[in-house]
Protein backbone atom coordinates (compact mmCIF):
# COMPACT_ATOMS: atom_id res chain seq x y z
CA UNK A 1 0.00 0.00 0.00
CA UNK A 2 1.47 3.41 -0.87
CA UNK A 3 1.77 6.07 1.63
CA UNK A 4 -0.12 8.81 0.18
CA UNK A 5 -2.53 8.47 -2.84
CA UNK A 6 -4.08 10.88 -5.10
CA UNK A 7 -6.32 10.29 -7.62
CA UNK A 8 -7.96 12.91 -10.22
CA UNK A 9 -7.74 15.23 -7.19
CA UNK A 10 -10.05 18.26 -8.65
CA UNK A 11 -10.09 21.44 -6.08
CA UNK A 12 -11.84 24.97 -6.70
CA UNK A 13 -11.96 28.38 -4.79
CA UNK A 14 -15.06 30.28 -5.38
CA UNK A 15 -14.81 34.18 -5.31
CA UNK A 16 -18.02 35.46 -3.97
CA UNK A 17 -19.35 39.13 -4.26
CA UNK A 18 -20.68 40.92 -1.13
CA UNK A 19 -23.88 39.17 -1.73
CA UNK A 20 -22.54 35.60 -1.80
CA UNK A 21 -23.41 35.21 -5.82
CA UNK A 22 -20.34 33.60 -7.34
CA UNK A 23 -18.07 36.08 -9.28
CA UNK A 24 -15.78 33.51 -10.72
CA UNK A 25 -14.23 30.22 -10.15
CA UNK A 26 -10.55 29.54 -9.96
CA UNK A 27 -9.42 26.19 -10.82
CA UNK A 28 -6.87 25.64 -8.44
CA UNK A 29 -5.70 22.03 -8.70
CA UNK A 30 -7.08 20.27 -11.84
CA UNK A 31 -7.09 16.82 -12.02
CA UNK A 32 -3.76 15.56 -10.26
CA UNK A 33 -2.43 12.02 -9.48
CA UNK A 34 0.19 11.44 -7.35
CA UNK A 35 1.02 8.44 -5.63
CA UNK A 36 3.98 8.51 -3.09
CA UNK A 37 6.08 5.67 -1.63
CA UNK A 38 7.30 5.19 2.38
CA UNK A 39 10.35 6.49 2.13
CA UNK A 40 10.39 9.17 -1.16
CA UNK A 41 11.62 12.52 -1.36
CA UNK A 42 9.80 14.16 -4.01
CA UNK A 43 9.58 17.64 -4.57
CA UNK A 44 6.85 19.75 -6.20
CA UNK A 45 7.71 22.47 -8.43
CA UNK A 46 5.51 25.56 -9.23
CA UNK A 47 5.13 29.24 -9.73
CA UNK A 48 2.58 31.39 -7.06
CA UNK A 49 -0.70 30.49 -7.92
CA UNK A 50 0.38 27.40 -9.10
CA UNK A 51 -2.06 25.68 -6.70
CA UNK A 52 1.10 23.75 -5.38
CA UNK A 53 -0.01 25.19 -1.20
CA UNK A 54 -3.53 24.15 -2.20
CA UNK A 55 -2.55 20.19 -3.61
CA UNK A 56 -0.46 20.08 -0.49
CA UNK A 57 -3.19 21.04 2.16
CA UNK A 58 -5.17 17.59 0.97
CA UNK A 59 -2.35 15.72 1.89
CA UNK A 60 -3.25 16.12 5.49
CA UNK A 61 -7.02 16.63 5.15
CA UNK A 62 -6.33 20.59 5.95
CA UNK A 63 -8.83 20.86 2.60
CA UNK A 64 -10.89 17.68 0.59
CA UNK A 65 -11.09 17.66 -2.91
CA UNK A 66 -14.00 18.67 -4.66
CA UNK A 67 -13.52 15.74 -6.95
CA UNK A 68 -11.72 12.67 -6.97
CA UNK A 69 -9.77 11.02 -3.63
CA UNK A 70 -6.54 11.37 -1.36
CA UNK A 71 -5.93 8.36 0.46
CA UNK A 72 -3.13 8.38 3.41
CA UNK A 73 -2.36 4.98 4.37
CA UNK A 74 -5.36 3.52 2.68
CA UNK A 75 -7.46 6.19 4.87
CA UNK A 76 -9.79 8.71 2.72
CA UNK A 77 -9.29 12.11 3.71
CA UNK A 78 -12.67 13.12 3.89
CA UNK A 79 -13.42 10.26 7.10
CA UNK A 80 -13.88 12.03 9.98
CA UNK A 81 -13.14 9.25 11.90
CA UNK A 82 -9.58 8.83 10.92
CA UNK A 83 -9.01 12.32 10.98
CA UNK A 84 -6.35 12.79 13.97
CA UNK A 85 -5.00 9.72 12.45
CA UNK A 86 -4.05 11.15 9.08
CA UNK A 87 -2.81 14.19 10.45
CA UNK A 88 -0.39 12.31 12.88
CA UNK A 89 0.71 10.57 9.35
CA UNK A 90 1.63 13.63 7.45
CA UNK A 91 2.52 16.54 9.52
CA UNK A 92 2.92 19.89 8.02
CA UNK A 93 5.46 22.53 8.47
CA UNK A 94 4.24 25.83 6.83
CA UNK A 95 6.11 29.20 5.36
CA UNK A 96 5.93 31.66 7.81
CA UNK A 97 7.83 30.56 10.75
CA UNK A 98 5.92 33.07 13.40
CA UNK A 99 2.65 31.63 12.05
CA UNK A 100 3.26 28.43 13.71
CA UNK A 101 4.88 28.92 16.62
CA UNK A 102 2.12 28.39 19.58
CA UNK A 103 4.55 27.60 22.61
CA UNK A 104 6.29 30.38 24.48
CA UNK A 105 9.34 27.96 25.01
CA UNK A 106 11.22 25.98 22.21
CA UNK A 107 10.57 22.75 24.04
CA UNK A 108 6.66 23.51 25.23
CA UNK A 109 6.05 25.05 21.34
CA UNK A 110 7.81 21.39 20.13
CA UNK A 111 5.07 19.21 22.76
CA UNK A 112 2.49 20.87 21.63
CA UNK A 113 1.26 17.86 18.50
CA UNK A 114 2.03 15.20 21.21
CA UNK A 115 0.02 16.88 23.58
CA UNK A 116 -2.79 17.05 21.58
CA UNK A 117 -2.45 13.54 20.58
CA UNK A 118 -3.40 12.81 24.09
CA UNK A 119 0.86 11.44 25.03
CA UNK A 120 1.92 10.76 28.44
CA UNK A 121 3.94 13.45 29.86
CA UNK A 122 6.99 11.37 30.22
CA UNK A 123 7.11 10.27 26.69
CA UNK A 124 6.58 13.56 25.31
CA UNK A 125 8.98 14.62 27.01
CA UNK A 126 11.55 11.68 25.32
CA UNK A 127 9.78 13.05 21.76
CA UNK A 128 10.95 16.09 22.75
CA UNK A 129 14.66 15.38 23.08
CA UNK A 130 14.72 13.13 20.15
CA UNK A 131 13.12 15.52 17.67
CA UNK A 132 14.74 18.55 18.69
CA UNK A 133 18.56 17.07 19.01
CA UNK A 134 17.78 15.46 15.34
CA UNK A 135 17.36 18.98 13.83
CA UNK A 136 20.02 20.26 16.04
CA UNK A 137 18.43 22.59 18.15
CA UNK A 138 18.09 21.11 21.71
CA UNK A 139 20.50 23.82 23.20
CA UNK A 140 18.05 26.17 22.75
CA UNK A 141 15.02 24.23 24.29
CA UNK A 142 14.49 26.62 26.70
CA UNK A 143 14.68 29.89 24.71
CA UNK A 144 11.90 31.81 23.41
CA UNK A 145 10.83 31.31 19.84
CA UNK A 146 10.73 35.15 19.44
CA UNK A 147 14.72 35.48 19.57
CA UNK A 148 15.49 32.63 17.23
CA UNK A 149 16.38 33.18 13.49
CA UNK A 150 14.09 32.29 10.88
CA UNK A 151 16.19 28.91 9.81
CA UNK A 152 16.20 28.21 13.87
CA UNK A 153 12.36 28.96 13.45
CA UNK A 154 11.25 26.75 11.49
CA UNK A 155 13.79 23.96 12.67
CA UNK A 156 11.54 23.97 15.79
CA UNK A 157 8.48 23.90 13.77
CA UNK A 158 10.13 20.58 11.97
CA UNK A 159 10.70 19.30 15.23
CA UNK A 160 7.21 20.24 16.54
CA UNK A 161 6.38 17.96 13.51
CA UNK A 162 8.82 15.12 14.41
CA UNK A 163 7.53 14.97 18.05
CA UNK A 164 4.33 13.61 16.13
CA UNK A 165 6.64 10.75 14.83
CA UNK A 166 4.76 11.09 11.45
CA UNK A 167 5.73 9.09 8.57
CA UNK A 168 5.73 11.57 5.94
CA UNK A 169 6.23 15.56 6.38
CA UNK A 170 4.47 17.96 3.65
CA UNK A 171 6.78 21.30 4.04
CA UNK A 172 4.91 24.03 2.17
CA UNK A 173 7.13 27.10 0.74
CA UNK A 174 9.56 26.35 3.77
CA UNK A 175 12.35 28.73 2.67
CA UNK A 176 9.88 31.51 1.34
CA UNK A 177 10.93 33.54 4.08
CA UNK A 178 14.47 33.19 5.04
CA UNK A 179 17.48 34.23 3.73
CA UNK A 180 20.60 32.28 1.98
CA UNK A 181 22.15 30.80 5.41
CA UNK A 182 18.56 29.69 7.02
CA UNK A 183 17.67 28.22 3.46
CA UNK A 184 19.94 25.68 3.57
CA UNK A 185 19.82 24.86 7.19
CA UNK A 186 16.16 23.91 6.47
CA UNK A 187 17.43 21.58 3.14
CA UNK A 188 20.27 19.74 4.97
CA UNK A 189 17.78 19.15 8.10
CA UNK A 190 15.37 17.88 5.73
CA UNK A 191 17.83 15.65 3.34
CA UNK A 192 19.42 14.47 6.74
CA UNK A 193 15.94 13.25 8.45
CA UNK A 194 14.86 11.72 4.54
CA UNK A 195 18.19 9.93 4.61
CA UNK A 196 18.91 8.82 8.38
CA UNK A 197 15.17 8.04 9.37
CA UNK A 198 13.98 7.34 6.52
CA UNK A 199 11.04 9.66 7.02
CA UNK A 200 9.14 10.60 3.57
CA UNK A 201 9.59 14.24 2.52
CA UNK A 202 7.17 16.40 0.43
CA UNK A 203 8.95 19.66 -0.42
CA UNK A 204 6.99 22.34 -2.20
CA UNK A 205 9.28 25.53 -3.22
CA UNK A 206 9.79 27.91 -6.18
CA UNK A 207 13.16 27.42 -5.64
CA UNK A 208 14.79 24.73 -8.13
CA UNK A 209 17.96 24.46 -6.42
CA UNK A 210 16.37 23.29 -3.72
CA UNK A 211 15.07 20.20 -5.29
CA UNK A 212 18.31 18.69 -5.90
CA UNK A 213 18.44 15.82 -3.34
CA UNK A 214 14.81 15.06 -4.04
CA UNK A 215 14.29 11.64 -5.91
CA UNK A 216 10.99 12.57 -7.74
CA UNK A 217 10.17 16.02 -9.19
CA UNK A 218 7.01 16.89 -10.08
CA UNK A 219 6.29 20.71 -11.91
CA UNK A 220 3.14 22.30 -11.54
CA UNK A 221 1.27 25.15 -13.48
CA UNK A 222 -2.15 26.11 -13.48
CA UNK A 223 -3.07 24.14 -10.82
CA UNK A 224 -2.14 20.69 -13.21
CA UNK A 225 0.89 18.82 -13.50
CA UNK A 226 3.07 19.63 -16.69
CA UNK A 227 6.00 17.66 -16.08
CA UNK A 228 7.39 14.92 -13.74
CA UNK A 229 10.95 12.99 -13.24
CA UNK A 230 14.08 12.74 -11.78
CA UNK A 231 16.21 16.30 -10.92
CA UNK A 232 18.38 15.58 -14.12
CA UNK A 233 15.39 14.64 -16.27
CA UNK A 234 13.44 17.83 -15.22
CA UNK A 235 16.26 20.54 -15.81
CA UNK A 236 17.21 19.93 -19.40
CA UNK A 237 14.03 21.52 -20.22
CA UNK A 238 15.27 24.97 -19.09
CA UNK A 239 13.08 26.50 -21.65
CA UNK A 240 9.99 24.96 -20.98
CA UNK A 241 10.80 25.30 -17.21
CA UNK A 242 11.32 29.33 -18.05
CA UNK A 243 8.46 29.48 -20.31
CA UNK A 244 5.86 28.99 -16.69
CA UNK A 245 7.74 31.38 -14.30
CA UNK A 246 10.65 28.98 -12.85
CA UNK A 247 14.57 29.73 -13.07
CA UNK A 248 16.78 26.74 -13.95
CA UNK A 249 19.59 26.67 -11.51
CA UNK A 250 22.42 29.24 -13.65
CA UNK A 251 24.58 25.99 -13.44
CA UNK A 252 22.50 24.10 -15.43
CA UNK A 253 21.26 26.80 -17.51
CA UNK A 254 24.92 27.68 -18.29
CA UNK A 255 25.40 24.05 -19.09
CA UNK A 256 22.37 24.31 -21.69
CA UNK A 257 23.57 27.30 -23.18
CA UNK A 258 27.07 25.79 -23.99
CA UNK A 259 25.88 22.69 -25.20
CA UNK A 260 23.66 25.31 -27.72
CA UNK A 261 26.69 26.35 -29.34
CA UNK A 262 28.58 23.28 -29.96
CA UNK A 263 30.60 22.95 -26.94
CA UNK A 264 30.37 19.31 -25.62
CA UNK A 265 29.07 19.18 -22.25
CA UNK A 266 27.33 16.30 -21.06
CA UNK A 267 23.16 16.35 -20.47
CA UNK A 268 21.84 17.07 -16.65
CA UNK A 269 24.01 19.44 -14.93
CA UNK A 270 22.83 20.60 -11.31
CA UNK A 271 25.92 22.22 -9.67
CA UNK A 272 28.23 24.53 -10.24
CA UNK A 273 31.13 21.73 -9.41
CA UNK A 274 30.00 19.56 -11.20
CA UNK A 275 29.70 22.17 -14.15
CA UNK A 276 33.50 23.28 -13.63
CA UNK A 277 34.33 19.34 -14.00
CA UNK A 278 33.03 19.42 -17.03
CA UNK A 279 34.60 22.52 -18.53
CA UNK A 280 37.71 21.62 -17.43
CA UNK A 281 37.45 18.51 -19.37
CA UNK A 282 35.92 19.39 -22.10
CA UNK A 283 38.79 21.93 -22.26
CA UNK A 284 41.45 19.24 -21.86
CA UNK A 285 40.15 17.87 -25.25
CA UNK A 286 40.55 20.68 -26.97
CA UNK B 1 9.86 52.13 20.05
CA UNK B 2 7.39 49.82 21.09
CA UNK B 3 10.48 47.31 21.80
CA UNK B 4 10.08 48.08 25.96
CA UNK B 5 6.47 46.80 26.16
CA UNK B 6 6.39 43.84 28.70
CA UNK B 7 3.02 42.40 29.56
CA UNK B 8 3.53 39.86 32.09
CA UNK B 9 6.55 41.15 33.27
CA UNK B 10 7.93 38.26 34.67
CA UNK B 11 11.26 38.41 36.67
CA UNK B 12 12.95 35.41 35.99
CA UNK B 13 14.69 33.85 39.17
CA UNK B 14 14.81 30.58 40.79
CA UNK B 15 13.42 31.19 44.16
CA UNK B 16 11.13 28.94 46.64
CA UNK B 17 8.03 31.33 45.39
CA UNK B 18 9.27 30.66 41.67
CA UNK B 19 9.05 27.02 42.41
CA UNK B 20 5.85 27.08 43.31
CA UNK B 21 2.42 25.90 41.66
CA UNK B 22 0.90 28.90 40.13
CA UNK B 23 -2.31 27.20 41.21
CA UNK B 24 -1.14 28.53 44.68
CA UNK B 25 -0.10 31.49 44.40
CA UNK B 26 -2.81 32.32 42.57
CA UNK B 27 -4.80 31.69 45.58
CA UNK B 28 -2.39 32.80 48.03
CA UNK B 29 -2.70 36.14 46.30
CA UNK B 30 -6.72 35.86 46.59
CA UNK B 31 -6.63 35.35 50.22
CA UNK B 32 -4.22 38.36 50.79
CA UNK B 33 -6.23 40.48 48.77
CA UNK B 34 -9.45 39.77 50.87
CA UNK B 35 -7.00 40.26 54.11
CA UNK B 36 -6.44 43.65 53.28
CA UNK B 37 -10.09 44.26 53.50
CA UNK B 38 -10.91 42.92 56.64
CA UNK B 39 -8.00 44.40 58.30
CA UNK B 40 -9.04 47.68 60.63
CA UNK B 41 -6.08 49.07 62.56
CA UNK B 42 -2.69 49.36 62.26
CA UNK B 43 -2.22 46.23 63.78
CA UNK B 44 -3.59 44.44 60.81
CA UNK B 45 -1.45 46.56 58.24
CA UNK B 46 1.43 45.35 60.54
CA UNK B 47 0.99 42.01 59.75
CA UNK B 48 -0.02 42.29 56.22
CA UNK B 49 2.87 44.67 55.76
CA UNK B 50 5.32 41.38 57.63
CA UNK B 51 3.51 39.06 55.41
CA UNK B 52 4.20 41.15 52.29
CA UNK B 53 7.73 41.91 53.07
CA UNK B 54 8.59 38.17 54.15
CA UNK B 55 6.92 37.40 50.31
CA UNK B 56 8.94 39.65 48.83
CA UNK B 57 11.93 38.91 50.89
CA UNK B 58 12.33 35.08 49.57
CA UNK B 59 10.99 35.85 45.79
CA UNK B 60 14.25 37.38 45.22
CA UNK B 61 12.83 39.89 43.21
CA UNK B 62 14.44 43.24 44.18
CA UNK B 63 12.00 45.71 44.97
CA UNK B 64 12.49 48.23 42.93
CA UNK B 65 10.93 46.00 40.63
CA UNK B 66 8.00 45.80 42.60
CA UNK B 67 7.66 49.38 43.36
CA UNK B 68 8.39 49.72 39.57
CA UNK B 69 4.62 47.95 39.40
CA UNK B 70 3.36 51.33 41.67
CA UNK B 71 4.11 53.84 39.20
CA UNK B 72 1.24 52.75 36.95
CA UNK B 73 -1.31 53.47 39.73
CA UNK B 74 0.51 56.38 40.96
CA UNK B 75 -2.00 58.47 39.60
CA UNK B 76 -5.49 56.51 41.23
CA UNK B 77 -3.16 56.63 44.16
CA UNK B 78 -3.21 60.67 44.39
CA UNK B 79 -6.88 60.88 43.19
CA UNK B 80 -7.81 58.19 45.84
CA UNK B 81 -6.03 60.47 48.62
CA UNK B 82 -7.04 63.82 47.29
CA UNK B 83 -11.07 62.90 47.17
CA UNK B 84 -10.93 60.82 50.46
CA UNK B 85 -9.11 64.13 52.31
CA UNK B 86 -11.23 66.54 51.43
CA UNK B 87 -14.90 64.52 50.35
CA UNK B 88 -14.84 62.75 54.23
CA UNK B 89 -17.66 64.10 56.37
CA UNK B 90 -16.72 64.80 59.99
CA UNK B 91 -14.95 66.74 62.23
CA UNK B 92 -13.38 70.07 60.57
CA UNK B 93 -9.11 70.51 61.29
CA UNK B 94 -9.36 73.44 59.17
CA UNK B 95 -10.57 74.69 55.49
CA UNK B 96 -9.30 76.24 52.62
CA UNK B 97 -12.16 77.95 50.81
CA UNK B 98 -15.06 75.67 50.02
CA UNK B 99 -12.75 72.49 50.64
CA UNK B 100 -12.45 71.07 54.32
CA UNK B 101 -10.07 68.70 55.13
CA UNK B 102 -11.16 65.91 57.68
CA UNK B 103 -9.43 64.25 60.57
CA UNK B 104 -11.70 60.60 59.30
CA UNK B 105 -10.54 61.68 55.66
CA UNK B 106 -7.41 61.59 56.84
CA UNK B 107 -7.74 58.35 58.30
CA UNK B 108 -9.55 57.27 55.30
CA UNK B 109 -7.13 58.38 52.84
CA UNK B 110 -4.05 56.92 54.37
CA UNK B 111 -5.83 53.58 54.99
CA UNK B 112 -7.01 53.16 51.08
CA UNK B 113 -3.52 54.51 49.95
CA UNK B 114 -1.88 51.76 52.22
CA UNK B 115 -5.08 49.09 50.61
CA UNK B 116 -3.81 50.19 47.24
CA UNK B 117 -0.50 49.59 47.76
CA UNK B 118 -0.57 46.51 49.07
CA UNK B 119 -3.04 45.19 46.83
CA UNK B 120 -0.54 46.20 43.72
CA UNK B 121 2.52 44.88 45.29
CA UNK B 122 0.76 41.38 46.19
CA UNK B 123 -0.09 40.11 42.82
CA UNK B 124 2.80 42.03 41.91
CA UNK B 125 4.02 39.25 43.44
CA UNK B 126 2.27 36.98 41.58
CA UNK B 127 2.91 38.27 38.23
CA UNK B 128 6.69 38.63 38.64
CA UNK B 129 7.69 34.94 39.91
CA UNK B 130 4.92 33.19 37.10
CA UNK B 131 5.41 33.10 33.54
CA UNK B 132 2.72 34.22 31.54
CA UNK B 133 2.11 30.74 30.14
CA UNK B 134 2.32 29.10 33.72
CA UNK B 135 -0.48 31.44 35.12
CA UNK B 136 -2.62 30.60 32.11
CA UNK B 137 -2.38 26.82 33.20
CA UNK B 138 -2.96 27.63 36.84
CA UNK B 139 -5.91 29.56 35.88
CA UNK B 140 -7.14 26.90 33.21
CA UNK B 141 -7.09 24.31 36.25
CA UNK B 142 -8.59 26.19 38.72
CA UNK B 143 -11.64 27.06 36.93
CA UNK B 144 -12.09 23.79 35.59
CA UNK B 145 -14.72 22.97 37.48
CA UNK B 146 -16.74 25.53 35.92
CA UNK B 147 -17.02 23.73 32.71
CA UNK B 148 -19.95 21.52 34.12
CA UNK B 149 -21.90 25.30 33.33
CA UNK B 150 -20.95 25.01 29.91
CA UNK B 151 -18.30 27.53 30.40
CA UNK B 152 -15.24 26.94 27.71
CA UNK B 153 -12.01 27.01 30.43
CA UNK B 154 -9.95 25.55 28.27
CA UNK B 155 -10.78 27.30 25.14
CA UNK B 156 -10.34 30.57 27.12
CA UNK B 157 -7.16 30.06 28.78
CA UNK B 158 -5.61 29.05 25.73
CA UNK B 159 -6.97 32.35 24.09
CA UNK B 160 -5.11 34.10 26.69
CA UNK B 161 -1.55 32.11 26.44
CA UNK B 162 -1.85 32.55 22.37
CA UNK B 163 -2.78 36.73 23.09
CA UNK B 164 0.44 37.06 25.26
CA UNK B 165 2.20 35.26 22.76
CA UNK B 166 0.81 37.12 19.65
CA UNK B 167 1.68 40.48 21.41
CA UNK B 168 5.48 40.60 20.28
CA UNK B 169 4.39 39.57 16.81
CA UNK B 170 1.96 42.50 16.19
CA UNK B 171 4.42 45.13 17.96
CA UNK B 172 7.05 43.92 15.42
CA UNK B 173 4.27 44.13 12.69
CA UNK B 174 3.28 47.74 14.17
CA UNK B 175 6.32 49.09 13.77
CA UNK B 176 7.19 47.86 10.22
CA UNK B 177 3.68 49.18 9.28
CA UNK B 178 4.43 52.73 10.62
CA UNK B 179 8.12 52.80 9.22
CA UNK B 180 6.65 52.13 5.75
CA UNK B 181 4.02 55.07 6.15
CA UNK B 182 6.70 57.18 7.99
CA UNK B 183 8.99 56.62 4.31
CA UNK B 184 6.12 57.54 2.59
CA UNK B 185 5.75 61.17 4.23
CA UNK B 186 3.47 59.86 7.09
CA UNK B 187 3.93 62.07 9.91
CA UNK B 188 3.59 60.69 13.67
CA UNK B 189 4.89 62.97 16.02
CA UNK B 190 3.54 66.66 15.04
CA UNK B 191 0.17 68.25 14.76
CA UNK B 192 -2.87 68.63 16.85
CA UNK B 193 -4.08 65.95 18.54
CA UNK B 194 -6.99 65.13 16.17
CA UNK B 195 -4.55 65.15 12.96
CA UNK B 196 -2.21 62.94 15.10
CA UNK B 197 -5.49 60.28 15.57
CA UNK B 198 -6.16 60.50 11.77
CA UNK B 199 -2.61 59.56 10.68
CA UNK B 200 -3.16 56.42 12.87
CA UNK B 201 -6.11 54.91 10.79
CA UNK B 202 -3.70 54.03 7.97
CA UNK B 203 -1.89 52.46 10.54
CA UNK B 204 -4.42 50.34 12.43
CA UNK B 205 -6.09 49.01 9.47
CA UNK B 206 -3.40 47.10 7.60
CA UNK B 207 -2.41 46.35 11.18
CA UNK B 208 -5.81 44.62 11.67
CA UNK B 209 -5.52 42.57 8.36
CA UNK B 210 -2.28 41.00 9.07
CA UNK B 211 -3.56 40.27 12.80
CA UNK B 212 -6.34 38.10 11.13
CA UNK B 213 -4.04 36.60 8.59
CA UNK B 214 -1.51 35.77 11.27
CA UNK B 215 -4.68 34.35 13.12
CA UNK B 216 -5.80 32.02 10.34
CA UNK B 217 -2.69 30.73 9.92
CA UNK B 218 -2.07 29.97 13.03
CA UNK B 219 -5.18 28.50 13.34
CA UNK B 220 -4.38 26.48 10.18
CA UNK B 221 -1.62 25.47 11.49
CA UNK B 222 -3.07 24.13 14.99
CA UNK B 223 -5.13 21.84 13.33
CA UNK B 224 -2.48 20.24 11.30
CA UNK B 225 -0.89 19.52 14.38
CA UNK B 226 -3.96 18.30 15.69
CA UNK B 227 -5.60 20.50 18.23
CA UNK B 228 -8.95 19.80 19.02
CA UNK B 229 -9.75 21.54 21.53
CA UNK B 230 -9.14 20.14 25.48
CA UNK B 231 -10.46 16.63 25.54
CA UNK B 232 -7.72 14.39 25.85
CA UNK B 233 -5.51 16.61 25.62
CA UNK B 234 -2.05 15.51 27.68
CA UNK B 235 0.81 18.01 29.21
CA UNK B 236 4.01 18.16 28.84
CA UNK B 237 4.95 19.97 32.69
CA UNK B 238 1.30 18.87 34.21
CA UNK B 239 0.50 21.06 37.40
CA UNK B 240 1.52 18.77 40.67
CA UNK B 241 1.22 19.90 44.02
CA UNK B 242 4.59 19.66 45.64
CA UNK B 243 5.70 19.95 49.49
CA UNK B 244 6.57 23.69 49.15
CA UNK B 245 2.72 24.62 48.03
CA UNK B 246 0.90 22.88 51.00
CA UNK B 247 3.61 24.29 53.07
CA UNK B 248 2.60 28.15 51.20
CA UNK B 249 -1.34 27.43 51.74
CA UNK B 250 -0.56 26.62 55.52
CA UNK B 251 1.38 30.08 56.24
CA UNK B 252 -1.44 31.70 54.09
CA UNK B 253 -4.44 30.25 56.23
CA UNK B 254 -2.03 30.83 59.71
CA UNK B 255 -2.11 34.24 58.09
CA UNK B 256 -5.64 34.82 57.41
CA UNK B 257 -6.50 33.26 61.24
CA UNK B 258 -4.26 35.84 62.67
CA UNK B 259 -5.88 38.85 60.33
CA UNK B 260 -9.32 37.79 60.93
CA UNK B 261 -8.15 37.12 64.65
CA UNK B 262 -6.61 41.05 65.30
CA UNK B 263 -10.22 42.25 62.94
CA UNK B 264 -12.31 40.66 65.68
CA UNK B 265 -10.67 40.90 69.13
CA UNK B 266 -9.56 44.44 68.75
Amino acid sequence: MSLINAENVTFEYIRRDKDGAVEGINRAVDEVSITLEKGDFIAILGHNGSGKSTLAKHFNALLHPLEGTVYVNGYDTRDEGHLWDIRQTVGMVFQNPDNQIIGTVVEEDVAFGPENMGIKSREIWERVVRSLKSVDMYEFRKDSPQRLSGGQKQRVAIAGVLAMQPQCIVLDEPTAMLDPQGRREIIDAVTELNRKEGITVILITHYMEEVLNANKVFVMDKGRIVMQGTPRQIFKHADELKEIGLTVPSAALFAGELRKRGIEIPDGILTTEELVKEICRSLRII
Amino acid sequence: MFRDITLGQYYPADSYIHRLDPRTKITVTFLYMISIFLIRDIWGYLVAFIFLAFMIRISHVPVKFMVRGLKGIFIILIFTAIFNVFFTPGEVLFSIWKLSITREGIRVAVRMVIRLVFLVMGSSIMTLTTTPNNLTDGLEKIFRPLKRFKLPVHEIAMMMSIALGFIPILVEELDKIMKAQSARGADFENGRLSVRIKTMIPVLVPLFVSAFRHAGDLATAMEARCYHGGDGRTRMKPLRYGKQDYAAYTVAVLYLVLVIGIAVML
